[in-house]
């Protein structure tokens, strides 16, 4: 019987195992230092606000496991012998610093799905009490113990997980600053409506918002407790937490060698790592998943795509993805070799109380082949932006604040190249609010008629019904 | 700082509620017997309580308490004759306490109403109301810190009143006299009449249903979906339970509460209720009609269009109270598989008794035997249903565990309408929850504030549509999913995703 070891009990590394276990009857062990079962780290915010407890993010109940026969072991992987197929641990809580080798396992196939990390950029005083991201279990139990200290916090760094973080603090009545590089939200990503729209909502929730300001140093105190940042301009800010929300990279540190090789644009495209192993920022995977090494595969947060599908990037941290490598690998490991197609991007957020989904391609700034519609209602917290092609009108994605939309309905319009407006004129179709609320539809379907000079109207209505056509 | 006063307040007037169990003094008087006992009571009534003739007890408790050791005595006797129309019951002590107590409570009930009752509305308008300064959305921060929302301390200490009020309510009232003379200035103003233990029940899960209804709603403002049925629930329980119940008897017209429906209803079909509708006219004839049509009727062609929802978190009371009183325990109901299978066994469990009951009432009422096949005795099936689902169960459990399993435990495990309903909602309906594709990220928002402990995000996460025979259709998992994935809809039922797709939408895998 086949041993598959599979390094990382996060999403990835679980719906891997899950489906192995329904394809075939290989021993499955997954290891993790961090918690003894699955969780759902998305959820961690919620945990912290009081929401839920830790044991609500668990998707699965504890006697899961055994029943499907996936042995979970919790303890840390030290180093991983290639050659010989085997891991080494450290256990985890280990008074012992030096971190001795507690025991070995050997696989006939491994998988390593090992998330990522914050990062951090070197920062003076970084690494000082109060300062932090938030990724882990252990993130987020420091959090809570260093809580009731803070009376002001400032969040370096504006993305989702840096809007998360601030919601979290604003929910104990702490004071927050967010510190942004850029000139506005999240306009790496966003269009700049919707970057201002969302950065109004967070102002709204008294959050101080500090747009192009950078981080220089952080100043800490006799007992190594931050108390204060400077900005690159020289401001001081005086506050007892700094949460480092500058985005995350792969958590593959102990995978390198020790030689120090920062890895930087210039260099080659790769390095190789312990084994062999060939890694760039992510550990790098072919479209099977697969290593370059025979019988290690990557999949999740980890992984760098090295010919990354269709409109995708080679790196993306996100849940969903996680999810699919995870089914993807699981049948090429048991016998029925499949590459990694997660389709159409698509993802979700939410901003305090502004949900957001978007499908198909909404980059930030347009090419000239394209063209968008942009509409947002009087009340600064609902809009939809929807890309075309210039010249075919063929919709290429959308970006939609308050209005929920279903998924199946913008998949078919994308994939089929629906124009913009055939898809004005079925947009209620794709509603997915709940019923009874209000529907914005003839005002948006208004506004392209204005600007266009052209006098569409509404062809179909919301509900189930009418999903498929 | 309004949001402490209004606690403040309301802490005050709670306890003062509380207190006025210890007001009032009492004196039997022969007089007070004879106004209360039957003729053929009297006698062994005057030689049973001759010694408490006169005597003034200040306490509320002493009192009932002798009161009640001497009816249990004489019930002995009674028994002990055969002669159990003679026996005593809690609504009989009851009048006789109300009879012989004096003070200040007697002499001034509407300042002591609005002391304690008025009190206490004023104070939680103060506490709900500032909420509308929050921005609208999904605010659930900080309840499980909160000692009463998380089974800790002030949980327990909810549930312990609650369950106390209740075993009091039910069995004896006597001991809560206090509380029902205090009411008794509303009860003049609707029927004209003294208040009776159900006229204070109803009332007081009346102003439950309205005030924290409003408070529901200003919580869910930004959604519809939430407001609309929190209006129809509040509605439902003010005027078609309470309301119109009181103006139909001031008529003289057989009353009833006309959303309420057998098997919840579960006397429906007892011999009393049968023959007062029948005497009643037209009228009676009409509420019988009607209230078959309703389950054999209204329940599948509702259930089929729109699910259970229509009734559990539209229309009931039980799931108004639920809704409102009960929506800060909403989280606390278990999730877990076994739960599940708990519920199932509980709750069909209890819509078997409830129809073999009902055929045995159904059978003597029409052939005059006490036997339902020759050796199931109707009467006592009749009253241990009353005592063990009706009282206990539904009552005594039902809401007195609020605090510690959550708002539903009635509707989750007990009800045999909902087992009904559900039943229809499981196999021939048109409604279900649907996940949006692949947007699920497994947060678990939705199953932890499912008040019918489903697993939402078991289905949610795997695409598949949630079917499940509890489902009240309350709307709040789609409510809290921060990713939008959710959503309570109707269509045609064969179009119901009950088995979870291989792959998900948004992965191009072959199949
Ligand atoms: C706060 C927060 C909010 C997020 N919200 C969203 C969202 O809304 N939507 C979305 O799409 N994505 C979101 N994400 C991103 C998403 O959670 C990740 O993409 C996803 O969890 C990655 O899953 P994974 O299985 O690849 O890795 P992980 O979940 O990180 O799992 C890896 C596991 O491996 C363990 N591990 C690593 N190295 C070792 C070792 N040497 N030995 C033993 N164990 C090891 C780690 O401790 C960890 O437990 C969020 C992330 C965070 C932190
Ligand atoms: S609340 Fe929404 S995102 Fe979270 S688990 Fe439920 S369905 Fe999934
Ligand atoms: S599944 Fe959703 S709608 Fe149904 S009872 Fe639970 S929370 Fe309410």
């Amino acid at each position: 019987m086949q041993h598959v070891v599979i390094i990382g009990n996060g999403i990835s590394g679980i719906t891997a195992a899950r489906h192995i276990r329904k394809l075939s009857d290989c021993k499955i062990t997954v290891i993790s230092g961090e918690t003894d079962y699955f969780f759902s780290r998305t959820a961690l915010m919620y945990v912290y606000m009081g929401h839920l407890k830790f044991e609500h993010t668990k998707p699965y109940e504890d006697w899961f496991w055994e029943k499907n026969r996936i042995e979970l072991k919790r303890a840390w992987v030290k180093t991983i012998d290639f050659e010989e197929k085997k891991l080494y641990f450290r256990i985890p809580n280990e008074d012992d610093k030096e971190a001795k080798i507690g025991g070995s396992i050997s696989y006939d196939k491994l998988i390593l799905a090992l998330g990522s990390t914050p990062n951090k950029f070197g920062w003076k005083g970084q690494n000082l009490r109060g300062v932090q991201g938030l990724y882990s279990y252990q993130d987020l139990e420091s959090l809570q113990e260093i809580t009731p200290k803070i009376n002001h916090a400032v969040i370096v760094g504006g993305g989702l997980i840096g809007v998360e973080l601030a919601e979290m603090l604003h929910s104990k009545g702490i004071k927050v600053t967010f510190l942004v590089r850029e000139s506005s939200f999240w306009n790496a990503i966003m269009p700049s409506e919707e970057s201002n729209l969302i950065a109004k909502h967070i102002a709204e929730n008294h959050i101080k918002l500090q747009f192009s300001s950078e981080l220089e140093e952080i100043i800490g105190d006799e007992n190594n407790q931050v108390k204060a940042i400077k900005t690159k301009s020289g401001e001081i800010i005086d506050c007892q937490f700094v949460g480092l929300t500058v985005g995350v990279s792969p958590n593959i540190n102990f995978l390198k060698l020790p030689q120090g090789n920062m890895i930087g644009r210039e260099k080659p495209a790769f390095i190789l790592g312990v084994g062999g192993l060939k890694l760039n920022r992510g550990i790098l995977v072919n479209e099977y998943l697969e290593t370059n090494l025979p019988d290690i595969y990557a999949i999740g947060d980890c992984v760098e795509h090295e010919n990354p599908p269709k409109d995708r990037k080679n790196l993306e941290q996100i849940w969903y993805t996680g999810r699919i490598m995870g089914e993807t690998v699981a049948r090429t490991i048991c016998g029925k070799p499949t590459k990694y197609q997660p389709g159409m991007f698509f993802n979700s957020a939410k901003f305090f109380d502004i949900e957001y989904q978007t499908y198909g391609q909404v980059p930030n700034i347009l090419s000239e082949d394209f063209k968008t519609f942009y509409w947002e209602h009087s009340s600064g917290k609902i809009c939809v932006r929807i890309n075309y092609e210039a010249n075919r009108k063929a919709v290429t994605g959308v970006n939609t604040f308050g209005i929920r939309m279903r998924h199946e309905v913008w998949d078919e319009w994308i994939s089929t190249k629906k124009t913009i407006e055939y898809v004005l004129e079925n947009l209620p179709k794709a509603n997915f609010d709940p019923e009874f609320f209000k529907q914005y539809e003839a005002e948006i379907m208004e506004k392209y008629n204005q600007e266009t000079g052209s006098n569409l109207k509404l062809k179909s209505k919301k509900g189930i019904f009418s999903k498929i056509f | 700082m309004i949001q402490k006063l209004g606690l403040i307040i309301f802490i005050a007037a709670f306890g003062l509620f509380v207190g006025t169990l210890g007001m009032n003094d009492y004196v039997l008087t022969n007089k007070i017997l004879e106004k209360n006992v039957k003729a053929d009571q009297l006698v062994d009534a005057q030689k049973q309580f001759a010694s408490m003739f006169n005597k003034n007890y200040s306490s509320l408790f002493a009192f009932a308490y002798d009161l009640t050791s001497g009816t249990n005595t004489l019930n002995n006797t009674y028994d002990a004759q055969q002669a159990w129309d003679k026996k005593y019951f809690e609504d009989t002590i009851l009048a006789i306490v109300k009879d012989s107590a004096n003070g200040y409570l007697v002499e001034n009930k509407e300042i002591m109403f609005l002391l304690t009752f008025g009190l206490a509305i004023l104070g939680a308008f103060l506490l709900i109301i500032p909420e509308v300064r929050k921005l609208a959305g999904i605010k659930n921060n900080g309840i499980y810190f909160n000692p009463a929302m998380n089974r800790k301390w002030l949980g327990v200490l909810i549930g312990t009143f609650l369950i106390l009020f209740y075993v009091a309510l039910y069995f004896k009232p006597q001991y809560i006299a206090n509380w029902i003379m205090i009411v008794d200035p509303v009860s003049r103003l609707i029927n004209g009449g003294e208040a009776s233990r159900w006229f204070m029940y109803g009332f007081l899960y009346t102003i439950s249903v309205l005030i924290m209804g409003i408070r529901f709603i200003i919580k869910y403002r930004h959604s519809k979906y939430q407001v609309i049925r929190t209006l129809s629930i509040m509605f439902f329980q003010t005027c078609i339970a309470f309301i119109l119940p009181e103006i139909m008897s001031n008529l003289n017209l057989p009353s009833a509460d006309l959303k309420n429906m057998w098997p919840l209803d579960y006397s429906f079909f007892f011999n009393y209720r049968l023959d007062k509708l029948i005497a009643g006219g037209t009228f009676g004839i009409f509420l019988l009609v009607w209230g078959i049509v309703l389950f054999v009727v209204g329940v599948p062609v509702m259930v089929y269009f729109f699910g259970k929802r229509w009734y559990c978190s539209w229309v009931c009371g039980c799931g108004g109270l639920a809704e409102t009183l009960g929506d800060p325990f909403r989280q606390l109901s278990d999730k877990s598989l076994k739960a599940w299978k708990i519920e199932r066994y509980l709750i069909h469990g209890v819509l078997a008794f409830a129809i073999i009951m009902t055929i045995g009432v159904l059978y003597t009422y029409f052939t005059g035997n006490y036997n339902l096949l020759g050796f199931i005795p109707t009467e006592s099936l009749k009253s241990t249903y009353g005592f063990l689902i009706g009282s206990i169960f539904s009552g005594v459990v039902g809401t007195g565990f609020y605090p510690l399993m959550g708002n539903r435990v009635w509707c989750r495990f007990g009800c045999p309408l909902a087992a009904y309903l559900g039943i229809i909602q499981r196999f021939k309906s048109k409604f279900r929850i649907t996940t949006n594709g692949g947007q699920c990220i497994s947060c678990g928002n939705c199953s932890t504030h499912c008040e019918m402990g489903i697993d939402v995000r078991a289905y949610a996460q795997k695409g598949q549509d949630i079917v499940r025979s509890s489902c009240v259709g309350c709307g709040v998992c789609s409510a809290v999913c921060p990713r939008g994935v959710l959503n309570l809809e109707n269509a045609a039922t064969g179009t119901r995703i009950m088995i979870a797709p291989d792959i998900l939408l948004g992965n191009e895998m072959l199949k």
